[in-house]
């Protein structure tokens, strides 16, 4: 054993293994592209620090809603700055650039708004803390506890819930849908049919994913929209059914390719040895190499659930965006993302609707990474598990 | 042996069977080609009667006028930002998946780790990117620049959406298909071209610029039309990262913000003042935004099968 080792590292000597001596360019380009080669992992990190940062103050329940107690104008001076800025609600920039006088007339229009709606009871609730974010309460206006989403007017109200609810409604109509049917067509396209119909018909299957989602979305609401509502009768042009069809045309070709690759990636002694037990294709397909790719599938299902709780354009344009909590299917619902798309450009940088919106984005990225990590560890064993096997 | 028996008691015949459940799957097939035979004949049936020379070089100042209606600004804002975006992706993805390829200790921990960030961030939502774009790019990169070049408390330059932004928050969102195509044509390439180099006295760097990365060329630029493609239909990542409602003139610079194809067709399907009257400008844009990724990612499929066809003549 001694004696290759020797002679592997006598070649290794002039050439690479020990290249920073012999050639100092060599080992500095090898560096760089290692180093370039990182940005990936940078970037995952960057994007999971980056948007928590916005939304830090909500996990450490810094932000506060409520309409403090009213301080006298008069009383500016006895406040030190750092207590007067977290008082008007200023952002660091725009305290230092307001003079005296300024801040004492933000102060006065204060106490004058407080005297207005003092008699509103929800006004001292911080409606920012994870109670009024996760529970049901009972507002001064409603006649029982309820979950509301609803950012604009005197209370912000930031229940998530009806948009957890939303995503989750909408993602389970699009798997419904689109699992039965691009499974079905990966299994007809990997095993059944003519190889020269599966060479026009994958890359066809393929061009629907290059579809931008906005297009889905647009014909979602111009033409799906009319024809559900007439073939299913029912009230509201846009709501969760429509979101959910067409999402599920957009995650069909995630599916499908990821199901493909797998039933493909069978080895074709199995499916051989089937047909020479006297098995029909179909009975070849469905019992014997299904089953082998089967975690392949789950794979395919777990990836697509995924992009269906990220896609963000079909639901924001086909879902109706009503943000009411409700389980059925035909009423209008407002995901996670749409609502971050629609209320984003509006809300005031900084404010707590703002760092709400982007604790949802953590929430979701979240969400798709572990179902991205699920998905790809069981594509991993299943790799592993054919090659083993062959 | 449980499949057996399984075959005896599930049918009697088969063969009926069988024909029966190839023809099911064969109709989900149909099925989802019909959907989108009728997507594509939906958008030309009614995109063309409004598509002509004028619309797609001519600007309107009421983005809703049907008669008036040009996209030309819209175009131009899309190349812009895909153009920028490649500027800044292509350098990276590629030298990413050259580390893949030709460096990286096989099964190593960290090509494990670098592979994972790689999938992880195809799998990151679009409006994620959308929210990270103006965490960091907007909120931080672009506020310390303001604060770094004009001063605090100066009005903001380029920490607001501008095109720079939009276009790297792309790049960001694009590197994984980068990567990944590029990849696949690094390791479709001999193994015997590299060893034949490395016999003539080339370096391994040498190897890599002038023989590896040449016969790759095509599937690089497969990588960058693939990129494109995604870029320009995405909307939701430069919502709040560059894409502007109206602007009465072309972007002029890096920090100002432009208007868009995709955002233009979600303004006008969701925002216009009668949805029914601006509907064919709608159907039109549509057409254009197809056109153009369906015509990218044509010439992808193209260039990709010809390399193939190259290198099976090389093995």
């Amino acid at each position: 054993m001694e004696k290759p080792e020797q002679s592997k590292r006598s070649v290794g000597w002039m050439g690479l293994e020990r290249g920073h001596r012999a050639r100092p360019l060599e080992w500095l380009a090898e560096k760089m592209i290692f180093l370039v080669s990182l940005s990936a992992i940078l970037m995952v990190f960057l994007i999971f620090i980056f948007i928590t940062r916005e939304a830090l103050p909500i996990f450490l329940g810094q932000t506060d809603t409520a309409a403090a107690r009213v301080i006298p104008a008069d009383d500016i001076d006895k406040l030190s700055p750092e207590k007067l800025r977290a008082y008007l609600g200023l952002s660091p920039e725009d305290f230092k650039n307001k003079d005296h006088a300024t801040l004492k007339l933000l102060m006065q229009l204060r106490e004058k708004s407080a005297a207005e709606n003092g008699d509103n009871k929800d006004a001292g609730i911080n409606t920012t803390s994870w109670r009024y974010m996760l529970k049901p309460y009972q507002w001064s206006d409603n006649d029982r506890p309820e979950y509301i989403w609803q950012p604009r007017g005197e209370i912000q109200k930031f229940n998530i819930v009806p948009l957890l609810v939303g995503s989750l409604k909408v993602t389970i109509v699009a798997l419904l849908f689109s699992v039965p049917v691009s499974l079905a067509a990966a299994i007809y396209v990997s095993q059944l049919c003519p190889p020269n119909v599966r060479e026009v018909v994958k890359p066809s299957i393929e061009l629907l994913a290059g579809i931008p989602s906005v297009v889905m979305g647009f014909f979602a609401l111009t033409v799906m929209s009319g024809a559900l509502q007439s073939i299913f009768h029912y009230r509201y042009a846009l709501n969760s059914l429509l979101a959910g069809v067409a999402l599920g045309l957009a995650v069909i070709p995630v599916i499908f390719s990821i199901a493909e690759d797998a039933l493909t990636s069978v080895p074709r002694t199995y499916l051989q040895a089937a047909l020479a037990l006297g098995s029909s294709r179909w009975q070849a397909a469905w019992q014997v190499v299904v089953p082998a790719a089967l975690p392949g599938i789950f794979a395919a299902i777990v990836l697509g659930f995924g992009r269906a709780v990220g896609e963000t354009m079909i639901v924001l344009m086909a879902s109706g965006n009503a943000s009411v909590l409700s389980w059925n299917m035909l009423d209008s619902a407002r995901t996670v993302t749409a609502t971050i798309a629609a209320e984003l450009g509006e809300a005031v940088s900084q404010s707590p609707h703002y760092r709400i919106l982007f604790m949802i984005g953590v929430l979701l990225f979240i969400v798709t990474f572990l179902s991205n990590l699920a998905g790809e560890l069981v594509m991993e064993r299943l790799k592993g598990r054919l090659e083993g096997k062959r | 042996m449980s499949a057996v028996v399984g075959m005896d008691l599930r049918s009697r015949n088969p063969q009926w069977w069988s024909l029966f459940f190839t023809g099911l799957t064969g109709l989900a097939t149909l099925l989802i080609l019909a959907i989108l035979a009728l997507i594509l004949g939906d958008a030309l049936y009614h995109g063309w009667s409004q598509f002509s020379w004028r619309f797609v070089t001519g600007a309107a100042q009421d983005i809703f006028d049907v008669h008036q209606a040009g996209i030309k600004p819209m175009i131009f804002g899309t190349a812009a930002r895909v153009i920028i975006m490649t500027i800044f992706v292509m350098p990276v993805g590629v030298i990413t998946a050259i580390y893949l390829t030709e460096y990286a200790p096989h099964g190593a921990l960290v090509t494990r780790i670098i592979r994972g960030a790689v999938n992880n961030l195809a799998g990151v939502p679009s409006i994620v990117f959308g929210l990270f774009g103006l965490g960091f790019f907007i909120e931080y990169i672009g506020q310390h620049m303001d604060a770094g070049i004009y001063g605090a408390g100066a009005a903001p330059v380029w920490g607001k959406p501008a095109l720079i932004w939009a276009s790297l928050t792309l790049a960001v969102m694009t590197l994984p298909v980068v990567i990944v195509a590029t990849e696949e044509s690094l390791r479709a390439i001999p193994q015997g071209l590299r060893e034949a180099s490395l016999a003539l006295g080339a370096t391994k760097l040498e190897t890599i610029i002038k023989i590896v990365l040449p016969q790759a060329l095509p599937g690089i630029m497969t990588g960058a039309i693939l990129a494109i493609g995604r870029a320009a239909g995405e909307v939701a990542p430069i919502l709040f990262t560059g894409a502007a409602y109206y602007m009465a003139s072309l972007p002029r610079s890096l920090s100002s913000q432009f208007m868009d194809l995709g955002y233009y067709i979600y303004v006008l399907t969701t925002q216009s003042p009668n949805v029914e009257q601006t509907r064919p400008i709608a159907y039109a844009t549509v057409l254009a935004l197809l056109l153009l990724t369906f015509s990218l990612n044509f010439v992808a499929i193209l260039i990709r099968s010809r390399m193939r066809n190259k290198l099976r003549a090389l093995h």
